[in-house]
């Protein structure tokens, strides 16, 4: 390499870190630090008043996390988060899979429609879904004129799955409909050329090939289900506490900053180690 | 290197959190204020609905400040935040007990009474209570009491028996409420009731630190859990009323408030169990570290007035321990047993004590109770 390449890559280089700084500040002072500061609590004493002094640290919250209301909890969230990710994906593929292969024109039309929503306050939309799921909702109404008695949705697990679903439903078609707009479709025509029915060939070829899609919407879809406050705290009943309720309420009613951090620090760490792996195993497969 | 980088931020966030910890405020004299003497904006952090708008509208007017007004569900929340002093409020509602540890751990200042002459206006019975036996930090703002509010269509469901924590507490009684049951989130309330349902006096079990009774209502409150809908302190009135539960656990003024905005009164009813329930105060205080102390002390004096007391009791359906104010109170809250009960189920009523050691062994049996 000449000099003055090198001096033209170093401006480069320069130019690259000076144009991530606001970006980097940001993550520093607004991720990292507070970061930081929920793991230096979970390590923090909690009074016989339920005050945090932070000092004498301790392991004593780590130590609560093995009890069986927590486990319970997680395997609550797990579970429900599951369910709410399989479900956005079918419902999400289909969709995406019809968007991807209609003219531009129609295209573009239904992505806004798919947008539309985001305009109004997500709280506000759970609230309307509140009452559509309530005893006195047009679900509930249907139910009854058709003689089976008032339906009642609200309170339940169901109740909450639905509510995720449908907060989260965008975040599963977007990266579906890049990952099978941008597939090569010539490989599916090859496939049907060499006799492969439709089934076959959408197992054989287009699965695989929207695989990314498919792994990028699962994470967006489950993470925010895994830790989601909001809408189990609107749309679920006493049954249904899942684990962003119970780490809020430990900052709230339960006056447990360092208990509320720990749990906080270990969903942060298995999310992590979950989305490391899947990198992994995706890497090694390419 | 990167590494070193990340330890020293990490030493550094520790030293700023644990000085942030460490320098709240000891509470001073009382601040030296005037009658209606205002010292910039009001923070004011108060109970969900829990205030009659034009009254603030009115403040603000008067005195030419703006109220930042701010609503929280439960006292232990409002202490989180008034404690953690991440936001600085001039103006709380802590409940009584709430009071007691506020005082305890200075973080409410004595108030200073000159500044505020309409605090002669609360009636004498409300006057140094157990929780402020002086009379220094707060001013009352609104009673109540805590019951049960239920459809009457449950009532008949059940055979109209008398009303007892029973129609939370008793599987045979609960299912047979059409729409189920919901309990208050919070874990005095629903602590108290147990106990009631049990049979113990509330002030004794807290007063005397037996923890064996708190135990025993913990397990009654985690066998109850799978009967409940849910557990609500905020919607608890409007649910009952529209029909998603057919019984709730709640505070007097709220089911009130839903009821005749519902005009649900041939529907519902708020009753208090046989066992007896429980009666509370909500007081007004200031954060020791409160940034406009003045404007808090007129506005208490503000809403102590004998015509704002009534206009505020008025619009939220509590009672009111401002005597002046009576005469301004429509008689039909005058007249409601829900609100102002009858002294005979007056006498049956308890105020829930600070439980001192107990108070973190309740808190966490409730959270493992609902889990």
């Amino acid at each position: 390499m000449t000099s003055l390449d090198h001096a033209a890559a170093h401006s480069q280089a320069r130019k690259g870190r000076l144009l991530a700084t606001p970006a980097g500040l940001y993550i520093v002072l607004f991720f990292i630090v507070p970061l930081l500061i929920i793991l230096a609590y979970s390590f923090a004493t909690r009074t016989a008043t339920g005050r945090t002094e932070l000092s004498g640290w301790n392991l004593e919250s780590y130590d609560k996390l093995f009890t069986g209301l927590v486990m319970r909890t997680v395997w609550r969230s797990f579970w429900m988060a599951a369910v709410t990710t399989v479900m956005c994906l079918i419902v999400a593929y289909p969709f995406a899979y019809y968007l991807a292969t209609r003219a531009a024109k129609v295209r573009n039309v239904l992505l806004v429609l798919v947008m539309i929503p985001f305009w109004t306050n997500g709280l506000i939309r759970i609230f309307a879904i509140r009452f559509m799921l309530g005893s006195d909702g047009p679900i509930s109404q249907a139910s009854e004129s058709l003689g089976f008695g008032e339906f009642r949705i609200l309170f339940t697990p169901t109740a909450v799955v639905l509510g995720m679903l449908y907060s989260f439903l965008t975040f599963m078609i977007l990266p579906l409909y890049v990952a099978i707009e941008r597939m090569d479709w010539k490989l599916v025509e090859a496939a049907r050329d060499l006799y492969a029915d439709g089934f076959t060939a959408f197992r054989k070829v287009t699965l695989p090939l929207t695989k990314s899609g498919i792994i990028a919407g699962s994470i967006l879809v489950f993470v925010p289900s895994f830790g989601s406050y909001v809408v189990p705290e609107i749309l679920g009943g006493a049954k249904t506490l899942l684990l962003g309720s119970y780490i809020a309420r430990q900052f709230g009613q339960a006056r447990n900053f360092p208990f509320g951090a720990a749990l906080s620090v270990v969903l942060i760490v298995a999310m992590l180690i979950a989305v490391v792996i899947n990198q992994r195993t995706e890497a090694s497969e390419l | 290197m990167k590494y070193r980088f990340v330890a020293g931020l990490s030493a550094m966030v520790i030293v700023a959190a644990a000085c942030g910890g460490g320098d709240s405020e000891s509470s001073g004299g009382a601040a030296e204020c005037e009658v209606g003497e205002t010292d910039g904006d009001l923070a004011f952090y108060n109970w969900t609905d829990y205030m009659a708008p034009e009254l603030l509208e009115q403040f603000e007017e008067e005195y030419g400040v703006k109220v930042e007004y701010t609503q929280y569900d439960s006292n232990e929340q409002m202490l989180a935040q008034v404690d953690a002093g991440g936001a600085i409020y001039d103006l709380v509602v802590p409940s009584d007990y709430m009071l007691d540890t506020m005082i305890q751990e200075e973080l409410v200042m004595p108030l200073n009474f000159d500044a505020i002459p309409n605090a002669k206006n609360i009636a004498s019975e409300w006057q140094s209570p157990p929780f402020d036996p002086e009379n220094k930090y707060h001013v009352a703002y609104q009673w109540g009491t805590t019951g049960i509010g239920i459809s009457i269509d449950a009532l008949e469901a059940m055979g109209n028996p008398e009303p007892t924590w029973g129609f939370i507490f008793d599987p045979e009684l609960s299912s047979q409420i059409p729409g189920g049951v919901s309990m208050l989130d919070d874990s005095n309330e629903a602590f108290a009731a147990a106990l009631k349902y049990l049979g113990y006096s509330i002030d004794e079990v807290m007063t005397s630190g037996n923890e064996e009774a708190i135990r025993e209502a913990g397990e009654l409150l985690k066998q109850t859990t799978p009967n409940l809908v849910k557990f609500d302190s905020v919607t608890f009135g409007d649910d009952l009323v529209n029909g998603e539960v057919g019984a709730a656990h709640g505070w007097s003024g709220g089911f009130a408030l839903s009821f005749l905005e519902a005009d649900a009164y041939d529907r519902d009813v708020y009753v208090i169990p046989k066992e007896g329930g429980v009666r509370w105060v909500d007081t007004m205080a200031i954060p020791a570290n409160a940034a406009h102390p003045c404007t808090a002390h007129t506005m208490i004096n503000f809403l102590t007035d004998a015509e704002n007391g009534g206009a505020l009791t008025n619009y939220i359906y509590y009672a009111s321990p401002n005597e002046a104010a009576t005469p301004f109170i429509l008689p039909e809250i005058l007249e409601d047993p829900g609100i102002y009960p009858p002294p005979e189920v007056m006498a049956q009523l308890e105020f829930v004590p600070q439980a001192g050691e107990l108070q973190l062994l309740m808190q966490d049996l409730f959270s493992e109770a609902k889990g």
